[in-house]
Protein backbone atom coordinates (compact mmCIF):
# COMPACT_ATOMS: atom_id res chain seq x y z
CA UNK A 1 0.00 0.00 0.00
CA UNK A 2 2.84 2.39 0.85
CA UNK A 3 4.31 1.46 -2.50
CA UNK A 4 1.12 2.52 -4.27
CA UNK A 5 1.02 5.80 -2.34
CA UNK A 6 4.65 6.44 -3.23
CA UNK A 7 3.95 5.83 -6.92
CA UNK A 8 0.96 8.16 -6.77
CA UNK A 9 2.84 10.98 -5.04
CA UNK A 10 5.89 10.57 -7.21
CA UNK A 11 3.85 10.82 -10.42
CA UNK A 12 1.83 13.76 -9.11
CA UNK A 13 4.51 15.95 -7.50
CA UNK A 14 8.11 14.79 -7.72
CA UNK A 15 7.98 13.75 -11.36
CA UNK A 16 5.06 15.91 -12.39
CA UNK A 17 4.35 14.97 -16.00
CA UNK A 18 4.01 18.50 -17.28
CA UNK A 19 6.41 20.59 -15.25
CA UNK A 20 9.25 18.14 -14.68
CA UNK A 21 9.00 15.59 -17.51
CA UNK A 22 7.68 17.97 -20.21
CA UNK A 23 4.86 15.65 -21.22
CA UNK A 24 1.58 17.11 -22.42
CA UNK A 25 2.79 20.62 -23.06
CA UNK A 26 0.35 21.33 -25.90
CA UNK A 27 -2.80 21.34 -23.73
CA UNK A 28 -0.78 22.92 -20.91
CA UNK A 29 -0.07 25.95 -23.09
CA UNK A 30 -3.23 25.74 -25.19
CA UNK A 31 -6.16 25.36 -22.80
CA UNK A 32 -4.78 27.00 -19.68
CA UNK A 33 -6.44 30.38 -20.21
CA UNK A 34 -9.44 29.76 -17.91
CA UNK A 35 -9.58 27.78 -14.66
CA UNK A 36 -12.91 26.10 -15.46
CA UNK A 37 -11.80 24.80 -18.83
CA UNK A 38 -8.45 23.74 -17.42
CA UNK A 39 -10.18 21.72 -14.70
CA UNK A 40 -12.41 19.91 -17.18
CA UNK A 41 -9.53 19.28 -19.56
CA UNK A 42 -7.70 17.77 -16.59
CA UNK A 43 -10.70 15.54 -15.84
CA UNK A 44 -10.84 14.32 -19.45
CA UNK A 45 -7.12 13.56 -19.25
CA UNK A 46 -7.49 11.66 -15.96
CA UNK A 47 -10.15 9.47 -17.55
CA UNK A 48 -8.13 8.73 -20.68
CA UNK A 49 -4.99 8.10 -18.60
CA UNK A 50 -6.76 5.63 -16.31
CA UNK A 51 -8.33 3.62 -19.12
CA UNK A 52 -5.06 3.68 -21.08
CA UNK A 53 -3.18 2.33 -18.08
CA UNK A 54 -5.64 -0.55 -17.66
CA UNK A 55 -5.54 -1.38 -21.36
CA UNK A 56 -1.76 -1.16 -21.47
CA UNK A 57 -1.50 -3.59 -18.53
CA UNK A 58 -3.78 -6.00 -20.35
CA UNK A 59 -1.91 -5.68 -23.64
CA UNK A 60 1.45 -6.13 -21.93
CA UNK A 61 0.30 -9.21 -20.06
CA UNK A 62 -1.50 -11.08 -22.80
CA UNK A 63 -0.68 -9.76 -26.26
CA UNK A 64 2.69 -8.06 -26.42
CA UNK A 65 4.63 -10.91 -24.81
CA UNK A 66 4.30 -12.59 -28.18
CA UNK A 67 5.12 -9.57 -30.34
CA UNK A 68 7.04 -6.87 -28.43
CA UNK A 69 7.86 -4.90 -31.61
CA UNK A 70 4.16 -4.08 -32.01
CA UNK A 71 4.13 -2.23 -28.67
CA UNK A 72 4.18 1.32 -29.95
CA UNK A 73 1.70 0.66 -32.75
CA UNK A 74 -0.81 -1.16 -30.57
CA UNK A 75 -0.60 1.49 -27.81
CA UNK A 76 -1.26 4.32 -30.21
CA UNK A 77 -4.22 2.49 -31.79
CA UNK A 78 -5.75 1.89 -28.36
CA UNK A 79 -5.26 5.52 -27.35
CA UNK A 80 -6.71 6.85 -30.60
CA UNK A 81 -9.86 4.73 -30.21
CA UNK A 82 -10.22 5.72 -26.54
CA UNK A 83 -10.02 9.40 -27.37
CA UNK A 84 -12.59 8.89 -30.10
CA UNK A 85 -14.97 7.38 -27.51
CA UNK A 86 -14.34 10.20 -25.02
CA UNK A 87 -14.92 12.75 -27.77
CA UNK A 88 -18.27 11.22 -28.70
CA UNK A 89 -19.29 11.03 -25.03
CA UNK A 90 -18.37 14.65 -24.34
CA UNK A 91 -20.13 15.84 -27.50
CA UNK A 92 -23.28 14.04 -26.38
CA UNK A 93 -23.16 14.88 -22.66
CA UNK A 94 -21.83 18.44 -22.64
CA UNK A 95 -21.85 20.34 -25.96
CA UNK A 96 -20.57 23.46 -24.16
CA UNK A 97 -17.47 21.69 -22.92
CA UNK A 98 -17.04 20.15 -26.38
CA UNK A 99 -16.96 23.61 -27.93
CA UNK A 100 -14.64 25.02 -25.23
CA UNK A 101 -12.07 22.27 -25.59
CA UNK A 102 -12.24 22.54 -29.36
CA UNK A 103 -9.31 21.06 -31.24
CA UNK A 104 -7.57 20.08 -28.00
CA UNK A 105 -9.99 17.23 -27.34
CA UNK A 106 -9.05 15.13 -30.40
CA UNK A 107 -5.46 16.24 -29.78
CA UNK A 108 -5.43 14.22 -26.54
CA UNK A 109 -4.46 11.44 -28.95
CA UNK A 110 -1.21 13.20 -29.67
CA UNK A 111 -0.77 14.22 -26.04
CA UNK A 112 2.58 12.75 -25.13
CA UNK A 113 1.43 12.31 -21.53
CA UNK A 114 -0.93 9.49 -22.51
CA UNK A 115 1.51 7.50 -24.61
CA UNK A 116 4.28 8.40 -22.17
CA UNK A 117 2.29 6.86 -19.34
CA UNK A 118 1.83 3.60 -21.24
CA UNK A 119 5.54 3.45 -22.11
CA UNK A 120 6.84 4.36 -18.64
CA UNK A 121 4.48 1.83 -17.10
CA UNK A 122 5.85 -0.86 -19.39
CA UNK A 123 9.49 0.12 -18.84
CA UNK A 124 9.06 -0.04 -15.07
CA UNK A 125 7.02 -3.28 -15.36
CA UNK A 126 4.19 -2.06 -13.15
CA UNK A 127 1.31 -4.40 -12.41
CA UNK A 128 -2.35 -3.47 -12.77
CA UNK A 129 -2.70 -1.73 -9.39
CA UNK A 130 0.64 0.05 -9.59
CA UNK A 131 -0.27 1.18 -13.09
CA UNK A 132 -3.57 2.50 -11.83
CA UNK A 133 -1.89 4.46 -9.03
CA UNK A 134 0.61 5.79 -11.55
CA UNK A 135 -2.18 6.88 -13.93
CA UNK A 136 -4.18 8.60 -11.19
CA UNK A 137 -1.09 10.36 -9.89
CA UNK A 138 -0.09 11.49 -13.35
CA UNK A 139 -3.62 12.71 -14.03
CA UNK A 140 -3.77 14.58 -10.74
CA UNK A 141 -0.40 16.15 -11.51
CA UNK A 142 -1.50 17.22 -14.99
CA UNK A 143 -4.69 18.73 -13.62
CA UNK A 144 -2.78 20.50 -10.85
CA UNK A 145 -0.34 22.00 -13.33
CA UNK A 146 -3.15 23.07 -15.68
CA UNK A 147 -5.17 24.69 -12.91
CA UNK A 148 -2.16 26.47 -11.39
CA UNK A 149 -1.21 27.84 -14.78
CA UNK A 150 -4.77 28.90 -15.58
CA UNK A 151 -5.10 30.71 -12.24
CA UNK A 152 -1.93 32.68 -12.91
CA UNK A 153 -2.98 33.48 -16.47
CA UNK A 154 -6.36 34.77 -15.28
CA UNK A 155 -4.45 37.21 -13.08
CA UNK A 156 -2.12 38.19 -15.89
CA UNK A 157 -5.10 39.26 -17.99
CA UNK A 158 -5.41 42.25 -15.67
CA UNK A 159 -1.77 43.23 -15.47
CA UNK A 160 0.32 45.33 -17.78
CA UNK A 161 2.55 42.86 -19.63
CA UNK A 162 5.16 44.31 -22.02
CA UNK A 163 3.97 43.93 -25.59
CA UNK A 164 6.81 41.57 -26.59
CA UNK A 165 5.67 39.09 -23.96
CA UNK A 166 1.96 39.17 -24.94
CA UNK A 167 2.10 35.82 -26.71
CA UNK A 168 3.67 32.67 -25.36
CA UNK A 169 6.83 34.25 -23.95
CA UNK A 170 5.38 35.16 -20.59
CA UNK A 171 3.57 31.82 -20.31
CA UNK A 172 6.80 29.88 -20.77
CA UNK A 173 8.66 32.01 -18.24
CA UNK A 174 5.79 31.39 -15.81
CA UNK A 175 5.93 27.68 -16.54
CA UNK A 176 9.63 27.84 -15.73
CA UNK A 177 8.92 29.43 -12.38
CA UNK A 178 6.24 26.84 -11.61
CA UNK A 179 8.64 24.10 -12.59
CA UNK A 180 11.27 25.63 -10.32
CA UNK A 181 8.75 25.47 -7.49
CA UNK A 182 8.07 21.81 -8.24
CA UNK A 183 11.80 21.08 -8.04
CA UNK A 184 11.29 21.68 -4.34
CA UNK A 185 9.44 18.36 -4.12
CA UNK A 186 12.55 16.53 -5.29
CA UNK A 187 13.54 15.44 -1.78
CA UNK A 188 10.03 14.28 -0.85
CA UNK A 189 10.58 10.62 -1.74
CA UNK A 190 13.96 9.03 -1.37
CA UNK A 191 13.46 6.06 -3.68
CA UNK B 1 -2.31 26.33 -44.55
CA UNK B 2 -4.09 27.03 -47.80
CA UNK B 3 -2.94 24.91 -50.72
CA UNK B 4 -1.73 27.90 -52.70
CA UNK B 5 0.90 27.58 -55.37
CA UNK B 6 4.41 27.63 -53.98
CA UNK B 7 7.80 27.25 -55.58
CA UNK B 8 9.98 24.25 -54.67
CA UNK B 9 12.56 26.44 -52.97
CA UNK B 10 9.82 28.09 -50.91
CA UNK B 11 8.59 24.67 -49.77
CA UNK B 12 12.08 23.89 -48.56
CA UNK B 13 13.07 27.19 -46.96
CA UNK B 14 9.75 27.88 -45.23
CA UNK B 15 10.14 25.27 -42.51
CA UNK B 16 13.70 26.26 -41.69
CA UNK B 17 13.10 29.78 -40.52
CA UNK B 18 9.91 31.70 -41.24
CA UNK B 19 7.61 28.85 -40.19
CA UNK B 20 10.08 27.10 -37.94
CA UNK B 21 8.08 24.31 -36.25
CA UNK B 22 9.39 24.90 -32.74
CA UNK B 23 10.33 28.56 -32.54
CA UNK B 24 7.44 30.03 -34.53
CA UNK B 25 4.63 27.48 -34.58
CA UNK B 26 5.33 26.08 -31.11
CA UNK B 27 4.83 22.49 -32.29
CA UNK B 28 6.74 19.58 -30.88
CA UNK B 29 7.62 21.44 -27.72
CA UNK B 30 7.75 18.33 -25.54
CA UNK B 31 10.89 16.84 -27.10
CA UNK B 32 12.29 20.33 -27.74
CA UNK B 33 12.38 20.99 -24.01
CA UNK B 34 12.75 17.51 -22.56
CA UNK B 35 15.91 16.20 -24.22
CA UNK B 36 17.80 19.42 -24.90
CA UNK B 37 19.94 19.46 -21.75
CA UNK B 38 22.97 18.71 -23.93
CA UNK B 39 23.84 19.38 -27.56
CA UNK B 40 24.52 15.71 -28.29
CA UNK B 41 21.07 14.64 -27.07
CA UNK B 42 19.43 17.49 -28.97
CA UNK B 43 21.19 16.52 -32.20
CA UNK B 44 20.30 12.84 -31.82
CA UNK B 45 16.67 13.71 -31.17
CA UNK B 46 16.64 16.10 -34.13
CA UNK B 47 18.11 13.51 -36.48
CA UNK B 48 15.71 10.79 -35.33
CA UNK B 49 12.76 13.14 -35.83
CA UNK B 50 14.12 14.16 -39.24
CA UNK B 51 14.25 10.52 -40.30
CA UNK B 52 10.70 9.81 -39.12
CA UNK B 53 9.32 12.97 -40.72
CA UNK B 54 11.04 12.27 -44.04
CA UNK B 55 9.98 8.61 -44.12
CA UNK B 56 6.34 9.27 -43.25
CA UNK B 57 6.05 12.24 -45.61
CA UNK B 58 7.34 10.15 -48.50
CA UNK B 59 5.04 7.25 -47.68
CA UNK B 60 1.95 9.38 -47.01
CA UNK B 61 2.51 11.38 -50.16
CA UNK B 62 2.92 8.25 -52.29
CA UNK B 63 -0.07 6.53 -50.75
CA UNK B 64 -2.38 9.55 -50.62
CA UNK B 65 -4.71 8.13 -53.29
CA UNK B 66 -5.34 4.85 -51.48
CA UNK B 67 -5.82 6.25 -47.94
CA UNK B 68 -9.56 6.83 -47.37
CA UNK B 69 -10.36 10.32 -46.10
CA UNK B 70 -12.31 9.16 -43.04
CA UNK B 71 -9.47 7.20 -41.47
CA UNK B 72 -6.59 9.27 -42.74
CA UNK B 73 -5.40 10.48 -39.33
CA UNK B 74 -5.25 6.93 -37.98
CA UNK B 75 -3.44 5.84 -41.12
CA UNK B 76 -0.88 8.65 -40.72
CA UNK B 77 -0.30 7.76 -37.08
CA UNK B 78 0.24 4.10 -37.95
CA UNK B 79 2.75 5.06 -40.65
CA UNK B 80 4.55 7.38 -38.23
CA UNK B 81 4.56 4.72 -35.50
CA UNK B 82 6.14 2.25 -37.92
CA UNK B 83 8.99 4.64 -38.72
CA UNK B 84 9.47 5.47 -35.05
CA UNK B 85 9.75 1.78 -34.22
CA UNK B 86 12.45 1.50 -36.90
CA UNK B 87 14.30 4.55 -35.51
CA UNK B 88 13.96 3.26 -31.94
CA UNK B 89 15.41 -0.14 -32.77
CA UNK B 90 18.19 1.32 -34.94
CA UNK B 91 19.30 3.75 -32.24
CA UNK B 92 19.21 1.01 -29.60
CA UNK B 93 21.46 -1.14 -31.78
CA UNK B 94 23.89 1.52 -33.05
CA UNK B 95 24.25 4.08 -30.23
CA UNK B 96 22.96 2.45 -27.03
CA UNK B 97 24.21 5.26 -24.73
CA UNK B 98 22.28 7.95 -26.56
CA UNK B 99 19.24 5.68 -26.78
CA UNK B 100 19.41 5.32 -23.02
CA UNK B 101 19.78 9.08 -22.45
CA UNK B 102 16.78 9.89 -24.62
CA UNK B 103 14.75 7.16 -22.94
CA UNK B 104 11.05 7.13 -23.71
CA UNK B 105 11.29 10.27 -25.80
CA UNK B 106 12.33 8.33 -28.91
CA UNK B 107 9.06 6.40 -28.72
CA UNK B 108 7.24 9.66 -28.07
CA UNK B 109 8.22 10.98 -31.51
CA UNK B 110 4.97 9.26 -32.55
CA UNK B 111 2.95 11.94 -30.83
CA UNK B 112 5.06 14.89 -31.99
CA UNK B 113 2.31 17.13 -33.37
CA UNK B 114 4.74 18.64 -35.86
CA UNK B 115 5.02 15.38 -37.81
CA UNK B 116 1.29 14.69 -37.93
CA UNK B 117 0.73 18.34 -38.82
CA UNK B 118 3.00 18.16 -41.88
CA UNK B 119 1.23 14.99 -43.09
CA UNK B 120 -2.21 16.55 -42.77
CA UNK B 121 -1.28 20.00 -44.06
CA UNK B 122 1.19 19.16 -46.78
CA UNK B 123 2.23 15.59 -47.62
CA UNK B 124 -1.34 14.36 -48.11
CA UNK B 125 -2.02 16.97 -50.81
CA UNK B 126 1.22 17.37 -52.72
CA UNK B 127 3.42 15.28 -55.04
CA UNK B 128 6.19 13.14 -53.54
CA UNK B 129 9.07 15.45 -54.47
CA UNK B 130 7.48 18.49 -52.86
CA UNK B 131 6.59 16.50 -49.75
CA UNK B 132 10.24 15.47 -49.46
CA UNK B 133 11.40 19.09 -49.79
CA UNK B 134 8.89 20.22 -47.19
CA UNK B 135 9.87 17.42 -44.81
CA UNK B 136 13.55 18.26 -45.27
CA UNK B 137 12.97 21.95 -44.55
CA UNK B 138 10.80 21.32 -41.52
CA UNK B 139 13.16 18.65 -40.24
CA UNK B 140 16.18 20.94 -40.58
CA UNK B 141 14.25 23.71 -38.84
CA UNK B 142 13.52 21.30 -35.99
CA UNK B 143 17.18 20.30 -35.74
CA UNK B 144 18.26 23.97 -35.72
CA UNK B 145 15.79 24.85 -32.98
CA UNK B 146 16.75 21.87 -30.83
CA UNK B 147 20.47 22.49 -31.24
CA UNK B 148 19.99 26.14 -30.38
CA UNK B 149 18.12 25.35 -27.16
CA UNK B 150 20.54 22.53 -26.38
CA UNK B 151 23.56 24.79 -26.91
CA UNK B 152 22.24 27.53 -24.65
CA UNK B 153 21.36 25.05 -21.92
CA UNK B 154 24.59 23.06 -22.11
CA UNK B 155 26.90 26.09 -22.28
CA UNK B 156 25.23 27.85 -19.36
CA UNK B 157 24.27 24.82 -17.31
CA UNK B 158 27.39 22.75 -17.70
CA UNK B 159 30.03 25.10 -19.11
CA UNK B 160 30.64 22.76 -22.05
CA UNK B 161 29.73 22.49 -25.73
CA UNK B 162 29.42 18.91 -27.03
CA UNK B 163 31.35 17.91 -23.93
CA UNK B 164 34.29 20.29 -24.56
CA UNK B 165 34.83 22.67 -21.61
CA UNK B 166 34.49 26.29 -22.70
CA UNK B 167 35.30 28.22 -19.55
CA UNK B 168 38.12 27.98 -17.06
CA UNK B 169 37.83 26.02 -13.83
CA UNK B 170 36.43 29.10 -12.08
CA UNK B 171 33.14 28.92 -13.97
CA UNK B 172 30.23 28.07 -11.69
CA UNK B 173 27.64 26.28 -13.87
CA UNK B 174 24.03 27.45 -13.71
CA UNK B 175 22.68 24.08 -12.66
CA UNK B 176 19.12 25.28 -13.14
CA UNK B 177 19.63 25.47 -16.90
CA UNK B 178 20.05 21.70 -17.29
CA UNK B 179 17.17 21.02 -14.89
CA UNK B 180 13.59 21.14 -16.24
CA UNK B 181 12.97 24.84 -15.34
CA UNK B 182 15.92 25.81 -17.53
CA UNK B 183 14.13 24.36 -20.55
CA UNK B 184 11.09 26.55 -19.97
CA UNK B 185 13.23 29.62 -19.27
CA UNK B 186 15.39 29.15 -22.38
CA UNK B 187 12.37 28.69 -24.61
CA UNK B 188 10.60 31.66 -23.02
CA UNK B 189 13.58 33.95 -23.44
CA UNK B 190 14.02 32.81 -27.06
CA UNK B 191 10.36 33.62 -27.75
CA UNK B 192 10.72 37.02 -26.09
CA UNK B 193 13.77 37.64 -28.24
CA UNK B 194 11.94 36.74 -31.44
CA UNK B 195 8.92 38.84 -30.50
CA UNK B 196 11.24 41.76 -29.81
CA UNK B 197 13.04 41.20 -33.13
CA UNK B 198 9.75 41.22 -35.06
CA UNK B 199 8.37 44.23 -33.25
CA UNK B 200 11.58 46.14 -33.83
CA UNK B 201 11.17 45.74 -37.59
CA UNK B 202 7.64 47.11 -37.65
CA UNK B 203 6.73 50.76 -37.78
CA UNK B 204 5.72 51.61 -34.21
CA UNK B 205 2.55 53.37 -35.34
CA UNK B 206 0.08 52.11 -32.78
CA UNK B 207 1.81 50.22 -29.98
CA UNK B 208 -1.05 48.69 -28.08
CA UNK B 209 -1.75 50.14 -24.66
CA UNK B 210 0.36 53.25 -25.16
CA UNK B 211 -1.51 56.51 -25.11
CA UNK B 212 1.28 58.97 -25.82
CA UNK B 213 2.40 59.30 -29.42
CA UNK B 214 5.87 57.84 -29.66
CA UNK B 215 8.65 58.44 -32.09
CA UNK B 216 10.67 55.61 -33.55
CA UNK B 217 13.64 56.29 -31.30
CA UNK B 218 11.52 56.40 -28.20
CA UNK B 219 9.86 53.07 -28.92
CA UNK B 220 13.16 51.43 -29.72
CA UNK B 221 14.62 52.66 -26.49
CA UNK B 222 11.59 51.53 -24.52
CA UNK B 223 11.17 48.03 -25.85
CA UNK B 224 14.56 46.55 -24.90
CA UNK B 225 14.08 47.97 -21.43
CA UNK B 226 10.93 45.88 -21.11
CA UNK B 227 12.73 42.69 -22.11
CA UNK B 228 16.11 42.97 -20.51
CA UNK B 229 16.49 39.21 -20.46
CA UNK B 230 15.81 38.82 -24.18
CA UNK B 231 19.39 39.09 -25.34
CA UNK B 232 19.71 35.33 -25.52
CA UNK B 233 17.40 35.25 -28.52
CA UNK B 234 19.43 37.49 -30.74
CA UNK B 235 21.79 34.90 -32.11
Amino acid sequence: MTNLAAIFLSAMLVNNFTLVLFLGLCPFLGVSAKVGTALRMGAANVFVLTVTSLTASFLNAYVLVHAPYLRLISFIVVIASLVQIVEMAVKKLSPTLFRELGIFLPLITTNCAILGLAIFQTNRSYGVWEGLAFALGAGAGLTLALVLMASIRERIELSDVPSVARNMGIVLILAGSLSLAFMGFAGLLTS
Amino acid sequence: MSPRVTSPSEDFVRGIWRENPVLVQLLGLCPALAVTNSVANALAMGLATFFVLMGSSLLVSSAKRIIPGEVRISAYILIIATFVTIADMTLAAVVPEIHKALGAFIALIVVNCMILGRQEAFASKRPVGRAALDAAGTGIGFIIALTMIGAIREVLGNGTFLGVPLFGPDFAPWIVMILPPGGFFTMGVLLLGFAWWEERGEEPVKPRGWRVPVTRQASEAAIPAGSAGATGGER
